[in-house]
């Protein structure tokens, strides 16, 4: 099974009408262990109880960056392969990844009133996540403002590229920008500095959101390919009439 | 080469004589900067603080508003088929239309903003940090913002939605442009600093905007 025997509607259809169940049982039972597993964490002997928003705002900060990776290769996928599947793939994410996004600025939000003192701060991070946030309603007005599906996927496409651009601003604006945002403590060089009892929970509800994004992800994309045969129906069924 | 100074002088000609609209950004970006007083009041001090931040909105949003004719009136006469057909690369022809629309729309409000500057109450210096970085900045607002003009000519949508894809990708040439105007004014970082990432902008808008404007008109048009 390789990547071009997707490329057949149908074909994929059958395929994710088997895998979904599965993949929906895995985020469910993951889900729940990645909670249970947050709450049993202990308090942060700073930060107190708040420490838990992380166990949520952490992964949804991480899949913000990488639903729109997921995008580019799919926006390849439109320009470069003509991959007839890549173009559901992008549109069906750009909603997800906003969503993620949205969440990851709340809870962070949430999480600075008591912290920092303040809902909101012009500090890098935040700023480029915001930036994230305003190109995803971009890309999705842009979905929409174009009837036909395929100019809209191939003007997409280069937009999503254009701003892939924006993912190592984020990814390293806690370095190159001294700011009030704390730096990388998981994924760095030497290590994570988190202690064993954060970083679990916090690895197994990334791996839970992970899930739930592919999960999603499928879930749209098999609505997204049965929207477009309403639509061709629909179009036949007036052309006929018309005829 | 002879066909891309032939685009370039074409292009200014047309925004410079009547229709073409390139002085209509001056206009605006005058405009709004006179409306900045009426809004936040006639206080001067408080208009010399953010005097560098009106002149960079009023830039942006001026150079915005001109961008949305980049490719349209080439599309709607045919012209725009015709570079996409002949032999000279869609990239350079990108690349080159960007430089004579930044010529004939951007230079102007460079050379406008000391006047405007006077009614903000900047002094000399203020000004001429105002004025250098709008030279350093606004290539990349026009070469950006070329890949909006380009996906809006080619799905028969102006106005809006360009500007909704545009200008978040035009925020760190404002965040850097202000930081280093402001940071002659008051400090407390040196202008290098800024500046520099300000002209790295420029320089890569140079080579991403032609690549993606060029691949976005092949894509669309057809």
């Amino acid at each position: 099974m390789t990547l071009i025997d997707l490329a057949n509607p149908t074909r994929f259809l059958a395929l994710t009408a088997r895998v979904l169940p599965w993949l929906v049982a895995a985020t469910v039972i993951l889900l729940t262990i990645g909670l249970y597993q947050s709450a049993l964490a202990p308090d942060d002997y700073q930060q107190g109880a708040t420490v838990k928003i992380m166990f949520i705002h952490v992964p949804n900060a991480w899949l913000s960056m990488f639903v729109w990776g997921v995008m580019s290769i799919a926006s390849l996928g439109t320009l470069v392969w003509r991959h007839p599947l890549a173009d559901v793939a992008a549109k069906a994410a750009a909603p997800i990844g906003a969503a993620f996004t949205f969440l990851a600025l709340l809870t962070g939000s949430l999480w600075g009133r008591p912290m920092w003192g303040t809902y909101w701060e012009w500090d890098a991070r935040l700023t480029s996540v915001l930036i994230l946030f305003l190109m995803y309603l971009g890309l999705m007005a842009l979905w929409r403002a174009v009837e036909d599906p395929s100019r809209a996927a191939r003007a997409a496409a280069v937009l999503t590229l254009v701003g892939a651009i924006n993912l190592p601003i984020i990814k390293f604006s806690v370095d190159w920008w001294n700011t009030l945002h704390q730096p990388a403590s998981v994924m760095r060089m030497g290590g994570s500095t988190l202690d064993k009892s954060f970083l679990i929970p916090l690895l197994l509800m990334a791996i839970a959101f992970t899930l739930l994004f592919v999960t999603l992800q499928l879930a749209a994309m098999r609505n997204e390919i049965l929207r477009r045969r309403v639509r061709s129906l629909q179009m036949m069924q007036a052309s006929q009439r018309a005829a | 080469m002879t066909a891309l100074s032939a685009l370039i002088r074409r292009d200014i000609r047309i925004a410079l004589r009547v229709g073409g609209g390139a002085l209509i950004g001056v206009l605006f970006f005058l405009t709004v900067v006179v409306l900045m007083p009426f809004a936040v009041g006639p206080d001067l001090a408080l208009l010399s603080r953010l005097g560098p931040a009106i002149l960079w909105l009023g830039a942006l949003l001026a150079s915005l508003l001109t961008l949305d004719r980049l490719f349209m009136a080439d599309h709607e006469d045919g012209s725009l088929d015709l570079i996409t057909m002949s032999r000279t690369p869609l990239e350079l022809a990108c690349a080159a239309k960007a430089l004579a629309h930044w010529l004939a729309a951007g230079l102007p409000l460079i050379v406008a903003t000391p006047v405007l500057g006077l009614l903000l109450n900047l002094d000399m210096v203020a000004t001429g940090a105002v004025a250098l970085t709008l030279l350093a900045g606004t290539p990349a607002l026009t070469f950006t913002g070329m890949i909006g003009a380009a996906l809006a000519v080619t799905l028969h949508r102006g106005g809006l939605l360009m500007a909704v894809l545009v200008l978040p990708l035009s925020i760190p040439v404002l965040i850097f442009g202000v930081a280093a105007s402001q940071a002659v004014i008051v400090g407390p970082v040196t202008f290098g600093a800024p500046f520099s990432i300000l002209c790295a902008l420029s320089l890569v808008s140079l080579v991403i905007g032609p690549f993606a404007a060029a691949a976005s008109l092949r894509h669309g048009l057809d």
